[in-house]
C-alpha cells in the first residue's frame, strides 16, 4: 500500500502472465528477456504457474512458448491441464506451443563427463521455427541432480542462463525445494541461482488448523519494485488467482447514489430509503437475532425487482434457509425456481477463507448476480486462521464495489466472547457502508429483538433502536418506547402502549361529552335566538301596522275635513279635478 | 544376443566441444579394442543436425544411442569408463 510502489512499477519491459494478480504484484509480469526462478516444494502449483504464462503468452500474446518437461511427461501435463480450459491441445497443433519431453530415461548410463548442449542445440531450432518468446524449464532440478557434482551442476545452469539472455527469451525455471525448506533455499546446492536470475518467486503451501493455505512471495525483482509481502493464492477452475487487495492507484469504483430496498419497509424509512446500490452492508448480532431474516427480506425485494441474486449460506442447508423463511412470510422458493435466485450452501469445514472467495467470485459471475448475500462471513474465520480472513473480507468487499454489486454480510457475534457493543470478529465494520447492529433485549423476564443503525456512510439514518417483530406476515419494525431513560420493548411496550391507548380512549369519550353538552347549550340558544326573533318581528309587524293606521287616520281626518269644507260649500281654492284623483 | 551381432552406435555431439571429442576419442578406442569388424559409428552434430537430436529426444551431450542390436540403450557422457560401457552392452561375460 506503498503510494510511491504504483510509480516505481512503470518500469519498462514486463511480460505479463495472464495469471489474475499476479501481474499487479510485480507490476507488469516477469521480466522480459530474462530468466525467472520459481521454488516451491511438492505440489506448490508451480507447473500450473509456468503453464499459465506459456498459455497466455500462447493464447492471448502472440507470444508463442515452449514447456521443457524434464519429470512430468508433456502429455499428462496437457491432461492434467485440460479442466483449466486453457486449450493446450489446439495451441500445440497451431504450434504455438511446443512440449519437449526431455525426462532422463530410468536406464540411462552414465559414464564420464556430458552437458546440456544437445537439448540447448534442439530448442535452437524449435525456438527459431515457432519464433517464440517464452519458455519454461520445468523441474531443472531432475535434469541438475544427473550430473555428478557441484560444479557441474553450476556450468550447466550458466550455460541454461547464458542461452537464455543471449536468445532474449523470456524464461521461467521451476525448482523444487525441500517440503519444509522454503526460507533456508540458500543453503541448497542450486540456492546461488537466486543470485543469477533477475527474478525470483517462492511458492509456499502450508497447511494451517488442518486448512490447506498456498501463497507466493516475490523475493527478488531486478530494476523493478514488487509487493514484497506473501500473497495468498488459489489453484481455481480458471488456473491461479493471486489475492490482492486493490491498489490506491485504482479509481474505476462504480459509484452509484441509486438506493436499493432492503426488504423491510420501516428500515428503508430509517435509512432514509435503503441501501445505496453497491454498497456492502453488515449485519452484527448474536444467534438467533433474525439475521438470515433480513438477508431473506433483502434476496427477496432484489429478486422481485428482477435481479439475479446470489445466496451463499455457510451455517445452514440452503432448503433449510428457503423453509424457516417461508413462517416470516418471506418466499424465496419460486426465484429459485425460476432461476433468480442461487443458493449455495458452504459447510465451513472445509476450504480456507480464500477458497470462498474465489468460489464466490466464480459463482456471482457465473450467475451474473447484481446482489449477494453471504450468511454468515464471520464463518471464515473459523475455516484456516483470522488474519486471512480479513484480508479476504478486505478483498470480497473491494470486488463487490468494483463489480457495482450490492452486498449484504452477517456477521455472527459470539456471545460468550463478550464483544459488548457488537465489534465484529473480522474487524470488517470499519470496511463496510452501513452497519445494522442486531441485539437481545433481556427486561421483565422477556428477551426481545431490538435493531440499531451503528453506521450508513453518506445517509441520514435513524438513531433509534426499534424492536424488532418477526410475524408470519413479514418483518416489522415497532418504535420503542422511552421512560425513564429506558427502552420498552415487547409486553412492557404492549402495556405502555395499551395504557397510552385507554388514556386516549378515556379524553376521546370526554371530548364527545363535552361536544354533545355544547351541542345542547348551543341548540337550546338557537331556540331562544328564534323565538326572539319570532318576537321581534312580530313586534316590528305590530309597529309598522301602528304607523299606518296613524297614517291612514290622519289622512281620513283631512280628507273628512275637505270634504266638510266642501259640503259647506267653503272657498273653491283647489280645482275640482284633484278631487276625483283622490 | 548373437556373438556376431554388428553394433551400431550413433553419437550425438556438441560440435567440437571438449567432452564431445572425448567421447569420440574413447569410442573409436573402446570398438578397436572390444568389437573389432562388428561395430559402425555414425557421429551427429546436434548444431548442424538440431532436428534429431529433438526426434530423438537428445537432453544431453555426448550421448551415445546403440539401437541395434536390441534393447535401445542410452549412454551419456564422454564414454571414459570402458566397463560401464560393457556392462551397458552386456559384453562383460561374452568378451571375443
Amino acid at each position: 500500500m506503498n503510494p510511491s510502489r504504483s510509480s516505481r512499477l512503470k518500469s519498462p519491459a514486463k511480460t505479463p502472465t495472464g495469471i489474475a494478480g499476479f501481474d499487479e504484484i510485480t507490476g507488469g509480469g516477469l521480466p522480459c528477456g530474462r530468466t525467472t526462478l520459481l521454488v516451491g516444494g511438492p505440489g506448490s502449483g508451480k507447473t500450473v504457474l509456468a503453464l499459465q504464462f506459456l498459455a497466455h503468452g500462447a493464447g492471448e500474446r502472440k507470444e508463442p512458448g515452449i514447456f521443457v518437461a524434464f519429470e512430468e511427461s508433456s502429455k499428462r501435463i496437457v491432461a492434467n491441464a485440460e479442466s483449466f480450459g486453457w486449450k493446450l491441445s489446439e495451441l500445440q497443433r497451431k504450434k504455438k506451443l511446443y512440449f519437449m519431453d526431455a525426462q532422463p530415461l530410468p536406464d540411462l548410463v552414465q559414464s564420464g563427463d556430458f552437458d546440456l548442449g544437445g537439448m540447448l542445440a534442439a530448442l535452437e531450432v524449435k525456438a527459431r521455427e515457432m519464433g517464440a518468446r517464452r519458455i519454461v524449464f520445468d523441474a531443472l532440478d531432475v535434469v541438475l541432480a544427473l550430473l555428478p557434482d557441484l560444479a557441474a551442476e553450476r556450468r550447466e545452469i550458466y550455460r541454461l542462463h547464458a542461452w537464455l539472455l543471449a536468445r532474449e527469451l523470456t524464461g521461467i525455471i521451476t525448482l523444487k525445494s525441500g517440503a519444509d525448506e522454503t526460507y533456508s533455499i540458500s543453503q541448497q546446492p542450486f540456492g546461488f541461482m537466486q543470485f543469477m536470475v533477475d527474478c525470483a518467486v517462492i511458492l509456499n503451501h502450508s497447511v494451517v488448523l488442518g486448512v490447506s493455505q498456498r501463497s507466493l512471495r516475490v523475493q527478488k525483482y531486478r530494476g523493478s519494485g514488487f509487493d514484497e509481502d506473501e500473497s495468498s493464492f488459489l489453484i481455481g477452475s480458471q488456473g491461479l488467482e493471486v489475492a490482492v487487495a486493490y491498489m490506491l492507484s485504482r479509481a474505476d469504483l462504480k459509484i452509484s447514489k441509486g438506493r436499493v430496498t432492503s426488504g423491510v419497509n420501516r428500515l428503508d424509512t430509517m435509512l432514509g430509503g435503503g441501501y445505496f446500490r453497491g454498497a456492502s452492508v453488515l449485519i452484527t448480532g448474536y444467534s438467533g437475532t433474525a439475521k438470515t431474516t433480513f438477508c431473506g427480506a433483502f434476496a427477496e425485494a432484489a429478486c422481485g425487482r428482477g435481479e439475479r441474486t446470489l445466496f451463499v449460506c455457510f451455517d445452514t442447508n440452503s432448503i433449510e434457509v428457503i423453509r424457516n423463511l417461508t413462517s416470516v412470510g418471506i418466499r424465496l422458493d419460486r426465484y429459485v425456481k425460476n432461476g433468480r435466485l442461487r443458493m449455495v450452501s458452504a459447510r465451513t469445514i472445509t476450504g480456507s477463507a480464500e477458497t470462498y472467495l474465489v468460489r464466490i467470485k466464480a459463482l456471482a459471475q457465473q450467475h451474473g448476480a447484481r446482489c449477494v448475500v453471504i450468511d454468515p462471513v464471520s464463518a471464515w474465520s473459523k475455516s484456516g486462521n483470522d488474519l486471512t480472513a480479513y484480508s479476504v473480507t478486505d478483498r470480497l468487499i473491494d470486488w463487490s464495489k468494483g463489480a457495482g454489486i450490492t452486498l449484504l454480510c452477517t456477521s455472527l457475534l459470539d456471545e460468550m466472547s463478550g464483544q459488548v457493543e457488537g465489534g465484529s470478529p473480522l474487524q470488517i465494520s470499519t470496511l463496510v457502508d452501513t452497519w445494522i447492529h442486531l441485539n437481545y433485549l433481556i427486561q421483565a423476564g422477556e428477551r426481545n429483538r431490538g435493531l440499531s443503525i451503528v453506521k450508513s456512510r453518506g445517509t441520514a439514518h435513524s438513531n433509534q433502536v426499534r424492536e424488532l417483530i418477526l410475524s408470519d406476515t413479514g418483518v416489522t419494525l415497532a418504535d420503542t418506547y422511552t421512560a425513564g431513560g429506558e427502552v420498552l420493548m415487547g409486553t412492557l411496550r404492549w402495556e405502555k402502549e395499551r395504557a397510552e391507548r385507554a388514556q386516549h380512549e378515556a379524553a376521546e369519550v370526554a371530548a364527545k361529552l363535552k361536544r354533545v353538552r355544547l351541542d345542547a347549550e348551543e341548540a337550546e340558544l338557537e331556540v331562544r335566538l328564534k323565538s326572539l326573533q319570532t318576537e321581534l318581528v312580530a313586534k316590528q309587524v305590530e309597529k309598522a301596522l301602528l304607523v299606518r293606521t296613524t297614517q291612514s287616520d290622519k289622512g281620513e281626518l283631512s280628507r273628512g275635513r275637505t270634504q266638510m269644507k266642501e259640503l259647506r260649500g267653503a272657498d273653491a281654492a283647489i280645482p275640482g279635478r284633484k278631487v276625483g284623483t283622490s | 544376443m548373437s556373438r556376431r551381432a554388428v553394433f551400431k552406435f550413433r553419437l550425438y555431439v556438441a560440435g567440437d566441444a571438449l567432452n564431445s571429442a572425448q567421447a569420440i576419442a574413447n569410442l573409436s578406442a573402446f570398438c578397436r579394442e572390444h568389437l573389432p569388424d562388428r561395430h559402425k559409428i555414425e557421429v551427429v552434430d546436434v548444431f548442424r543436425e538440431p532436428k534429431r537430436a529433438l526426434a530423438e529426444s537428445i537432453l544431453m551431450t555426448p550421448t551415445l544411442v546403440v539401437h541395434t542390436p536390441p534393447p535401445v540403450r542410452r549412454i551419456v557422457g564422454t564414454l571414459s569408463h570402458a566397463l560401464t560401457l560393457l556392462l551397458a552392452l552386456g559384453l562383460n561375460t561374452a568378451s571375443p
